[in-house]
C-alpha cells in the first residue's frame, strides 16, 4: 500500500495538481474580454499591473487591508490556517529526508516542537471556522456542506500526519491515511474552490487590473484597499 | 410566447411606445402583465453561455462563503443584519442559481432576481472591497440587470428611462429645441444680475465642452445658470453641445447595454464634431461612470478612455481653486460644521478620493468627515436607479438608515452632495427621518463666496 501511495499514485496527483492548476491559470487568462470586463487590460498594461501587484500583495498581509483590519479576530485566524497550511508541509523535517533521500536536495526544517505547534494550530483553526459558520448567521446563510467536505479535505492530512507521527501504535494505517489524504488534496486543487491556490491571485489581480486601469489607477489614486 | 403590451421583452424605441408607459400610472398595467411574461430560457442560457466569461465564473465559483461581506453592504446593516441582505447570499441566490439551473427558471424565480437586483443592491461595488477573493457583487449585480432587461424584467421607471435614451439620448423627454431655448432662457433669466452672462452652444474648439444631467434643463435650470456664472467667472473658454449633452445613463442601471451604447455614442460625437480640448461633467456620480467610466466600452473604444480627456465637476472646482481662477472670499467660507458625501460612482469607482478634500479645503472652516469616507464610503442609499423606483421605495427608504447616522455622527448640519442621487437621497432622507439637515450642491455654494471680478458685477452695484 504504502509503495503505491508514495509511488505512481502519489506521481499521479502532483501531476494532476500541476497540469490542473497551470490550465486553471490558463482558461482565466483567456477568458478575460477587455469590452465584457470593461477593463482596458492591454491597452494600459503598466497601469494594470501595478493595481494587479497593490492588489494581492496589500491583501496578502495580515492587517494589510481595511477588510482585514475590521475584522481581526477573523484576520488572525485566517492567517494562521494558510501560513501553517502552506509552511507546516513545506518546511516539515520528516517531508524533506524524504525530498533528500530521494532527490538529493531538502529544505531547511522546522525545529519538530514548532511544527507540532503549527499543526495543531491548523487544526484549531479549522474548528474555529467550522464553529463560525455555526454560530454566526451571516456566515450559516452561505454554508453548504461543500464548504464543510473543503475543510475536511484541507485538515486531513494534518490530523492524521500528527497522529502517525504522536500514536504510539497504528503508524502504517495513519501514515497511509496520511499520504492519501495529501494527495486527495492535490487532486481536488484545480477542481474544487481550493482552485483559490492560484485563482485567488488571478482573481485579484484581476480587480487590482480593474482599479488599476478603469477605476482611478490612471488618475494617479492608487486604491486604499 | 406571451408577453404584455407594456411589459415584454422588446426595447423601447419609439415616441408611441414611450407615451403608452408613461400613461400607465405607476406601472400598474406593466406590473401586472410582467406576472404573466414567459421567460425564454434557450435565450437566457445562451446569453449567459456567450457573456459570462472567466472572470464572473471564477468570482461565482471560488467564493468562500467567508461572509466578510455582509457589514460592507448598507442593506444589511440597515436591515437590522438580516442574513439575506448578505451580498455574497443575494448574487449566489440569483445570478449563481440562474447559471446552475442553466437558465431554466420561471416568472417567480425572474421577479425575485429583480427584487434583490435593484431593492437590496445599489450596485455601489462596496462589497467588492471586503472579498478576499475580490469578488465584486455589485459588477455581477450589473451583469444580472442585464439578464433581467433582455428578458423584460425590469423596474417600470427604468424601461421608461431606458427608452428616453433611445428615443431622446437623454433621460427624460428633452429635446434638442428644449435643451436650447433652456440655456437661451437662463441667459435671460440672470440677465439683471449678470449681465454679460452667455451659455455657448456649438462653439468649435472650447478649451471646455461641459455636458450634464437632463434632469438639469428639465427641473434645476439655475443649475445650468450657476455653472455659467462659475465659467465665466473663472475666465474659461466653453460651450455646450446642442447635441450630446446629456450624460447620465438611466439605460446603465436598467442593463439596457443597447440603450448604453447610443447615449454615450450621441456625446462622443458631439466631442468628435465640436473638438474641444476636454470634457467637464456636471455634479453628477452616475453620469460620470457612464460616460466616462464605463462609455468608451459600450462604444468599442480599445482604450477604454473617452475621444478627449473627461473630468468630473469636482476636478475642475479644485483646479479652478487650486490655480486661482475661482478665488473665495475668506470671510465667506463655509463656517458651520460640514460634510461631503463621497459618490461610490466618482470615489470608489473612479480614484477621485483626493479632490473633494481639497475643495473643502478651501470653501470650509469645519469639514468634518463621515465614518468611513472616501473609497470606502456607504452609498447614499438612493443608488443604481433606486431613487427612482416607485415599487421599491419602501425598501430604499430603509437602506437611507445607514447614511442618516453617519451624518448625525458627524454633528454637521450641511451636507455637501456634488451628484444627483447622493442629493435626492439625501433630501428624501430628510423628508422621512427629520434629522434636521440642509443638503447642497458646490455650485450655488461656490457662488455664495466666490470673489467676483470687476467687469462682471453689474452696474448698479
Amino acid at each position: 500500500m504504502y509503495q503505491i501511495l508514495t509511488g505512481p499514485v502519489l506521481w499521479l496527483s502532483f501531476a494532476v495538481f500541476i497540469t490542473g492548476c497551470a490550465v486553471r491559470i490558463i482558461l482565466y487568462i483567456k477568458g478575460l474580454d477587455w469590452q465584457a470586463d470593461r477593463v482596458a487590460y492591454t491597452a494600459h498594461m503598466s497601469y494594470g499591473l501595478k493595481g494587479a501587484v497593490r492588489s494581492i500583495v496589500l491583501w496578502l498581509f495580515p492587517f494589510g487591508t481595511r477588510s482585514w483590519r475590521v475584522n481581526p479576530v477573523f484576520s488572525t485566524v485566517f492567517f494562521i490556517f494558510h501560513i501553517c497550511l502552506i509552511f507546516t508541509p513545506v518546511f516539515l523535517l520528516a517531508h524533506n529526508i524524504i525530498l533528500k533521500q530521494r532527490f538529493g536536495f531538502s529544505l531547511p526544517a522546522l525545529p519538530g516542537p514548532l511544527a507540532d505547534i503549527m499543526t495543531v494550530a491548523l487544526i484549531a483553526s479549522v474548528v474555529f471556522m467550522v464553529l463560525r459558520r455555526i454560530a454566526l448567521s451571516e456566515v450559516r446563510i452561505l454554508t453548504t456542506f461543500y464548504d464543510y467536505l473543503v475543510l475536511a479535505i484541507t485538515a486531513a492530512p494534518f490530523i492524521t500526519g500528527f497522529f502517525a507521527h504522536h500514536l504510539s501504535s497504528g503508524y502504517s494505517f495513519w501514515i497511509n491515511a496520511h499520504i492519501l489524504s495529501g494527495e486527495i488534496m492535490f487532486v481536488t486543487i484545480p477542481f474544487t474552490k481550493l482552485s483559490h491556490f492560484v485563482l485567488f491571485f488571478m482573481s485579484r489581480g484581476q480587480l487590482g487590473m480593474d482599479y488599476g486601469i478603469k477605476r482611478g489607477g490612471m488618475k494617479g489614486k492608487s486604491f486604499s484597499w | 410566447m406571451p408577453e404584455g403590451i407594456l411589459c415584454n421583452k422588446k426595447t423601447v424605441d419609439t415616441k408611441e411606445q414611450l407615451d403608452a408607459l408613461l400613461s400607465d400610472k405607476n406601472g400598474k398595467q406593466y406590473y401586472e402583465e410582467m406576472n404573466h411574461l414567459e421567460v425564454d430560457t434557450d435565450a437566457l442560457w445562451a446569453s449567459i453561455q456567450k457573456t459570462l466569461k472567466s472572470r464572473l465564473k471564477t468570482w461565482l465559483e471560488i467564493c468562500a462563503h467567508c461572509g466578510l461581506c455582509a457589514e460592507s453592504c448598507f442593506f444589511y446593516i440597515a436591515n437590522n443584519r438580516d442574513p439575506k441582505q448578505v451580498p455574497s447570499y443575494k448574487i449566489q441566490s440569483t445570478l449563481g442559481e440562474m447559471v446552475k439551473r442553466k437558465g431554466k427558471v420561471d416568472n417567480a424565480f425572474m421577479q425575485m432576481c429583480m427584487e434583490t437586483a435593484f431593492a437590496k443592491c445599489s450596485c455601489c461595488t462596496r462589497c467588492g472591497i471586503y472579498c478576499p477573493h475580490g469578488i465584486d457583487m455589485g459588477i455581477m449585480f450589473g451583469y444580472l440587470r442585464g439578464l433581467l432587461f433582455s428578458q423584460g424584467f425590469t423596474p417600470w421607471e427604468l424601461k421608461i428611462g431606458s427608452g428616453m435614451h433611445r428615443v431622446f439620448h437623454a433621460q427624460m423627454d428633452v429635446t434638442t429645441e428644449d435643451w436650447v431655448e433652456t440655456c437661451q432662457w437662463m441667459e435671460e433669466e440672470y440677465e439683471d444680475d449678470w449681465p454679460k452672462l452667455k451659455i455657448p452652444i456649438d462653439v468649435e474648439n472650447a478649451d471646455i465642452i461641459y455636458t450634464l444631467n437632463a434632469r438639469e434643463p428639465k427641473h434645476y435650470p439655475d443649475d445650468i445658470a450657476e455653472a455659467a456664472i462659475l465659467f465665466q467667472i473663472a475666465g474659461e473658454n466653453w460651450t455646450v453641445p446642442s447635441e450630446g449633452w446629456e450624460e447620465t445613463s438611466l439605460a446603465m442601471f436598467a442593463g439596457d447595454w443597447g440603450a448604453c451604447k447610443i447615449q454615450v455614442e450621441s456625446v462622443y460625437k458631439a466631442m468628435e464634431r465640436l473638438k474641444p480640448k476636454r470634457m467637464v461633467v456636471t455634479e453628477c456620480g452616475h453620469a460620470y461612470r457612464a460616460t466616462v467610466i464605463e462609455g468608451p466600452y459600450w462604444a468599442g473604444l480599445k482604450t477604454g478612455q473617452t475621444p478627449v480627456e473627461s473630468i468630473h465637476y469636482v476636478e475642475w472646482v479644485a483646479e479652478a481653486l487650486r490655480t486661482g481662477k475661482l478665488k473665495i472670499d475668506p470671510s465667506k467660507k463655509i463656517k458651520e460644521p460640514v460634510t461631503y458625501q463621497d459618490s461610490c460612482n466618482y470615489v470608489r469607482n473612479a480614484g477621485l478620493a483626493n479632490i473633494p478634500r481639497e475643495i473643502m479645503s478651501y470653501i470650509a472652516e469645519d469639514f468634518r468627515e463621515m465614518k468611513p469616507c472616501r473609497e470606502h464610503n456607504f452609498c447614499c442609499g438612493g443608488g443604481g436607479g433606486l431613487n427612482g423606483i416607485g415599487l421599491y421605495r419602501q425598501q430604499r427608504n430603509v437602506g437611507l438608515k445607514v447614511k442618516r447616522d453617519q451624518i448625525l455622527e458627524t454633528g454637521a448640519k450641511l451636507v455637501i452632495a456634488p451628484c444627483h442621487n447622493c442629493w435626492d437621497a439625501i433630501r428624501d432622507l430628510e423628508e422621512v427621518y427629520h434629522i434636521g439637515i440642509r443638503w447642497s450642491f458646490l455650485k450655488p455654494l461656490l457662488l455664495s463666496m466666490v470673489e467676483v471680478p470687476e467687469h462682471l458685477k453689474p452696474r448698479d452695484e
